[in-house]
């Protein structure tokens, strides 16, 4: 098929347009965040023209961002990690096992995720503080570690895994454990890395939760200390900016050493039309 | 995607045969129960027992001060909620106002995107991908401060852009004030919510690329050009994730929060127009501390979107093509 020498620069205008607006907010963080205080009310310019660093160490003694971190990470992970096992194993009966009730369960499951969190949310608070859990890590994950969307993905998965494997296991006297876990999980790397991604974006996301579960500063996410932090210094748009650059660093630098794997994660498997 | 909303409508009619279980089927449902309780539990916990719970404090009197003082009131939250509160049916209002804006928008922004990053010989593809995906992995919070300063008539970018490009008197002081106006403060939402598009564009764009090139070929031969294709092939064809990404749009944007809470702390300002109903959701259950009320709203939430959800359904045989019904 021959293109259109016309449409294509077009299309290669527009792509620049666009992406030249999706990277200023970018350009406009890192500039400000390099300006002395003295030239607040002046709008930074495209590229950095100050290098004031000394916002940032202001920034980094003004709210305990490396701990923030650490909360965010471990929160991130348990999430993930348990997301996965969870929904791998549920994903695993609902594809391979039949036991009855097993349609009406996953039509439930389905359902779940129609559920507004509000709905759910008080009485789920409420549960946490009968436990004592509030202002913990275990606040932060368990609640956190069903998804409906996960379970999902690797049920589609696991239904494409030939079943004559499993039989001639099973044959040789093996039990389903052993199946799960030395023949299913192995094949399952590109849906367990796609349901990561997925759990890994929804935990790093999530800001009401944790907003609600923590109250001492030393148990926030970055998310929600970055938003006190902007309760403190709301108007200082030097300081704020260095805060919001190390904030955002961490993630964008793990995205950019992960992305092929992250897009594929995220366009593969029962995702297409 | 799409086929997880087939599975949706399917999984609901669908019935199993049942007979007596042999001794293998018994062991087999065994490992099934096993292999599901773990999520069981879990459902339990935090989705079946909080939804009922919430559901029975809605005809509470239930305040967290005092708990032992709750009391069942029958329907008085109801009552208050469907006609003694105005707040429910301003924030609805905005909550709506502000979708029929940010969803077509977004939606469209996101096909759009996706339809160019597909051209062929386009150069720079992964770089493009890496430009519109990056945005989704800074924190929301971040996002959202980022933008307000961005937004900022003095010491924003955005202005002087205009300014530069129209002449017109948009930056400094006097400037264009995206927050303080009832109805620009819509549009600088909807920035804020474009920046995130990444996923919609990496589904819409997974959609394309699933699309066989037969169609096109075909169309070739009878001389179609790039617009009818574009219109009676690719869009027909990518519906189903259109249709995806607009029911977790609409159940998303019920629940939008973090936005007006970072810049407004849920004030409302200006004049009450960023009071979502998520924000009202929040004060009353969090702020007041009115659990028993703060369950009516988030069950009165779960049936609005519920029935918005209900009609999507409904309307998505007329314009959602699946390829599989008809095979």
């Amino acid at each position: 098929m021959k293109t259109n020498p016309l449409r294509s620069v077009l299309t290669h205008l527009l792509l620049l347009t666009g992406a030249f607006i999706s990277a200023m907010p970018f350009l406009w963080m890192v500039t400000t965040s390099l300006k002395p205080a003295g030239v607040l009310y002046q709008a930074p310019l495209l590229i950095p023209t100050y290098f004031e660093w000394s916002n940032y160490v202001e920034a980094w003694k003004a709210a305990p961002f490396p701990r923030f971190f650490l909360n965010s990470a471990i929160m991130t992970i348990g999430i993930t990690l348990g997301q996965t096992l969870f929904s791998a194993m549920a994903g695993y009966a609902f594809a391979r096992l039949r036991f009855p009730g097993r349609d009406v369960l996953f039509f439930l499951i389905l359902g779940t995720m129609m559920i507004p969190f509000p709905v759910t949310l008080i009485p789920s608070f409420l549960i946490i503080a009968d436990l004592g859990w509030l202002d913990t890590y275990q606040a932060l994950i368990v609640p956190r570690v069903v998804s409906a969307f996960a379970i999902f993905l690797f049920r589609q998965f696991f239904l494409s895994i030939p079943q004559e494997l499993e039989e001639a296991a099973l044959i040789d006297g093996a039990n389903r454990v052993v199946i799960f876990a030395r023949i299913i999980l192995p094949l399952s790397t590109p849906v367990m890395a796609a349901s990561a991604i997925f759990s890994f974006l929804f935990a790093w996301n999530d800001f009401l939760w944790p907003l609600i579960v923590t109250n001492s500063t030393e148990m926030r996410p970055i998310q929600v200390g970055l938003a006190f932090f902007q309760g403190q210094y709301g108007i200082f748009w030097t300081l704020l900016m260095a805060a919001t650059v190390l904030a955002t660093i961490p993630a964008i630098l793990a995205f950019l050493v992960a992305q092929q794997r992250f897009i594929e994660g995220i366009t593969s498997s029962g995702l297409k039309g | 995607m799409a086929m997880f909303l087939d599975e949706v409508q399917r999984a609901g009619g669908e019935r199993r045969r049942r007979g007596k279980l042999g001794t293998m089927a018994r062991r087999e449902a065994r490992w099934g129960y096993a292999f599901i309780s773990l999520w069981v539990v879990g459902f339990l916990l935090f989705y079946f027992v909080p939804m009922i719970a919430s559901l029975v404090f809605s005809l509470f009197d239930f305040q967290l001060t005092a708990p032992e003082e709750a009391r069942f009131v029958g329907l008085e939250n109801w009552r208050r909620l469907l006609f003694d509160d105005p707040l429910v049916w301003q924030s609805l209002g905005v909550t709506f106002k502000f979708a029929l804006i940010s969803l077509p928008v977004g939606m469209i922004s996101a096909i759009f995107l996706a339809i160019l990053l597909n051209s062929k010989h386009l150069i720079g593809t992964s770089l493009f991908r890496t430009l519109f995906y990056a945005p989704v992995m800074v924190p929301a919070v971040a996002g959202v401060l980022i933008w307000s300063g961005f937004l900022d008539p003095t010491t924003g970018w955005l202005n002087q852009l205009i300014e530069f490009i129209t002449g017109f008197d948009a930056a400094g002081p006097n400037g264009i004030r995206w927050f303080d106006d009832p109805f620009l403060v819509y549009i600088a939402y909807t920035f804020i919510g474009l920046w995130a598009i990444g996923n919609a564009i990496l589904y819409n764009l997974a959609s394309l690329q699933g699309i066989p090139t037969a169609l096109y070929e075909a169309a070739d031969i009878d001389g179609a050009n790039f617009w009818t294709k574009t219109v009676n092939i690719t869009l027909p064809m990518i519906t189903p994730v259109i249709f995806y990404n607009l029911v977790l749009g609409v159940i998303g944007l019920m629940q939008y929060f973090i936005t007006p809470y970072v810049l407004n702390g849920g004030s409302g300002y200006p004049q009450g127009q960023t009071y979502y109903y998520m924000i009202h959701f929040f004060k009353q259950s969090f702020g007041f501390l009115n659990m028993g009320y703060g369950s009516t709203i988030a069950w009165f939430m779960f049936i609005i979107a519920l029935g918005i959800t209900v009609l999507l359904f409904g309307t998505a045989r007329y314009w959602v093509y699946y390829a599989a019904e008809t095979r």
